[in-house]
């Protein structure tokens, strides 16, 4: 049976216990100008980073950690001063997990366009002493990786033992594997595809028109007003949400439960997936910038690596040297297994190393983030063949 | 699946592989047969697999291993793109076998098949005896068995006619593992064929 592979906890019910333990995120500031695939150019610009473990002599040791949408350079442990903020990632870094802090360093950071402590149109544009706002350039995948690329030439770390990512954060891992071909021996591309349907972009505009045409959004400089997109920014995750988690599991978590006293003939909470979606909405805009939601959408829908190989993905893939893994999720329906056979096919067809898993997980796109243990155990395997 | 170890269809597989080759194991399990070629043959190889567990296995046997239904999974797979396709003891244990096969001729230039003979001579005697046979090369009881087509040396070939497959070499093993020469379809427990198209 489908979806029943890996049991309903969320990510949040993660045992602490052996993880990496007390963290603080660093800043690294860059002063060479970064020439952005639009064009535009970054004259400066600063990186939120969180590491784990410790980097070998030889500096050959290293995991570059990429998130998604919505991540963050707080990627496992907790921060010493809020113990209740828990990394995103943090069931699979640590000693003893599959990213094992014992034997590899890891590395997370906050991309740029982020709001999070990276530079993006919260934080201020050294030009005008004011936030960036919609100034803020709209950066690419290929941008993410040039900029992390720096950040390893800051570590010393001529070739990442591995890049991994699930969704947004797999396409910078693949992106990695063709920008930088010599500097990461192997890919962990999870939950991913190698480029958005119309039907991704169809839903990553409506939570883009949802932001855009909120009357506070101001053109994207409501820092100046005082005000912030909120109903926006809360609709746009709502609608995102939806997209991450499988009918399954919804029917399983909500099914058609009501609230207690519910059944108003009214438009208030009645619905238990009302509810859960509406708090994870708030939740979300009180803590997440619109703008960098916009970019992060928009940096998903422009990915498409073989777009200048006439769309022949095999083609655009054949000058990587890393070993992959790919990594889909049944029950993944924004990108869907096939999406992830598509990349698989390519590899194959170069002769390219290339090991591929697909797990039986009832958390649709949202199982890259749970310890689902085949999930872990094919990571756990797959690392050990590329060493440190 | 190729759990077992030594087994006597490997010898002769690995003999037909040559240096360097592309080759896709279908139903891998833990990845021996292709760590035997890559090993012993330098070839360059994928194996498709299933099963948990054996997944983990092959990865950890340093195969590429790609999990999927070797029943929908080649359809992704480019024409020839392999030199040599291998089906291991696994015929008996597929559905669409006519399908399989068309498949396995399209993305490999060549196929490789071994599978039990149901009328090698020890079969025919459990079945007069009213019993269902149980051997070295079908290990399985009836209540337990994944196979779901029993067939003959006569049978298979009969079908590489029908769907104009050219058999380029075939090999006879007993029950030991030993070249079986003459009466292939009595004295022989297990086939391995090399087949194409013309």
């Amino acid at each position: 049976m489908r979806g029943e592979g890996c049991a309903l906890v969320g990510a949040g019910d993660t045992p602490l216990n052996g993880g990496v333990g007390a963290v603080a995120s660093q800043r690294v500031q860059f002063n060479t100008p970064l020439d952005l695939q639009s064009g535009a150019i970054l004259p400066a610009y600063e990186l939120a980073i969180e590491t784990y473990g410790t980097l070998s002599a030889a500096k050959s040791n290293a995991i570059l950690v990429c998130h998604a949408l919505s991540g963050h350079e707080h990627v496992a442990g907790f921060r010493a001063d809020n113990p209740d903020d828990i990394g995103w990632w943090d069931n699979i870094v640590g000693p003893g997990r599959p990213l094992d802090t014992d034997k590899y360093f890891v590395v997370g950071l906050n991309n740029l366009g982020g709001c999070h402590g990276s530079s993006g149109p919260s934080s201020i544009n050294a030009a005008s002493g004011k936030p960036w706002g919609a100034d803020f350039p709209i950066v690419t995948v290929s941008d993410w990786v040039a900029a992390q690329a720096r950040l390893a030439d800051t570590f010393g770390i001529d070739a990442w033992a591995a890049v991994i990512g699930g969704s947004l954060g797999a396409m910078q891992a693949l992106q990695w594997t063709l920008n930088f071909p010599q500097r990461v021996r192997s890919a962990l591309v999870i939950a991913a595809a190698p480029k958005l349907s119309a039907e991704n972009i169809a839903f990553n505009d409506v939570a883009r028109q949802a932001i855009l045409t909120d009357p506070d959004f101001h053109g994207g400089h409501y820092y100046q007003h005082g005000v912030v997109p909120l109903r926006g920014l809360r609709l746009a995750r709502m609608l995102g949400h939806i997209t991450y988690l499988s009918d399954d599991q919804m029917a399983e978590k909500f099914g058609r439960r009501t609230r207690a006293g519910a059944g108003s003939y009214g438009f208030d909470v009645e619905f238990e997936v009302e509810s859960y979606l509406r708090h994870q909405g708030d939740k979300f805009a009180g803590v997440f910038d619109a703008n960098t939601y916009l970019r992060m959408t928009k940096a998903l829908d422009y990915f498409d690596p073989a777009a200048e190989f006439n769309d022949d993905l095999a083609a655009a893939l054949a000058c990587a040297t890393a070993q992959f893994l790919i990594v889909s999720f049944t029950t993944d329906w924004r990108f869907t297994p096939s999406r992830s056979r598509e990349m698989v096919n390519a590899l194959v067809k170069n002769g390219q190393p290339v090991t591929y898993a697909e797990i039986d997980c009832a958390h649709g796109h949202d199982s890259f983030l749970m310890p689902d243990p085949q999930y872990h155990a094919v990571i756990t395997a797959f690392l050990k063949r590329v060493g440190t | 699946m190729n759990t077992l170890h030594n087994r006597g269809d490997f010898n002769v597989i690995a003999s037909w592989i040559k240096p360097g080759e592309r080759v896709l194991d279908l139903g891998c399990g833990d990845g021996g047969l292709l760590r035997r070629l890559i090993d012993q043959r330098g070839a360059r190889g994928y194996g498709i697999e299933l099963e948990n567990e054996a997944m983990l296995a092959a990865i950890g046997n340093g195969i590429n291993v790609i999990q999927t239904d070797l029943e929908q999974g080649l359809a992704g797979l480019g024409d020839a793109t392999f030199d040599h396709v291998v089906l291991s003891r696994t015929l008996q244990a597929v559905i669409h076998t006519e399908k399989v096969l068309t498949e396995m001729l399209r993305v490999g230039r060549e196929a490789v098949v071994s599978f039990p003979n149901f009328a090698y001579w020890k079969n025919r005697i459990a079945v007069m005896g009213g019993r269902m046979p149980v051997s070295e090369d079908l290990p399985y009881e009836w209540f337990n068995t994944p196979n779901l087509r029993f067939f003959t040396i006569v049978d298979f070939e009969s079908l590489c006619q029908h769907m104009n497959i050219a058999i380029r070499e075939r090999q006879v093993l007993d029950e030991a593992g030993v070249l079986v020469g003459e009466e292939a379809n009595f004295l022989g427990s297990l086939a391995v064929y090399r087949i194409g198209r013309d």
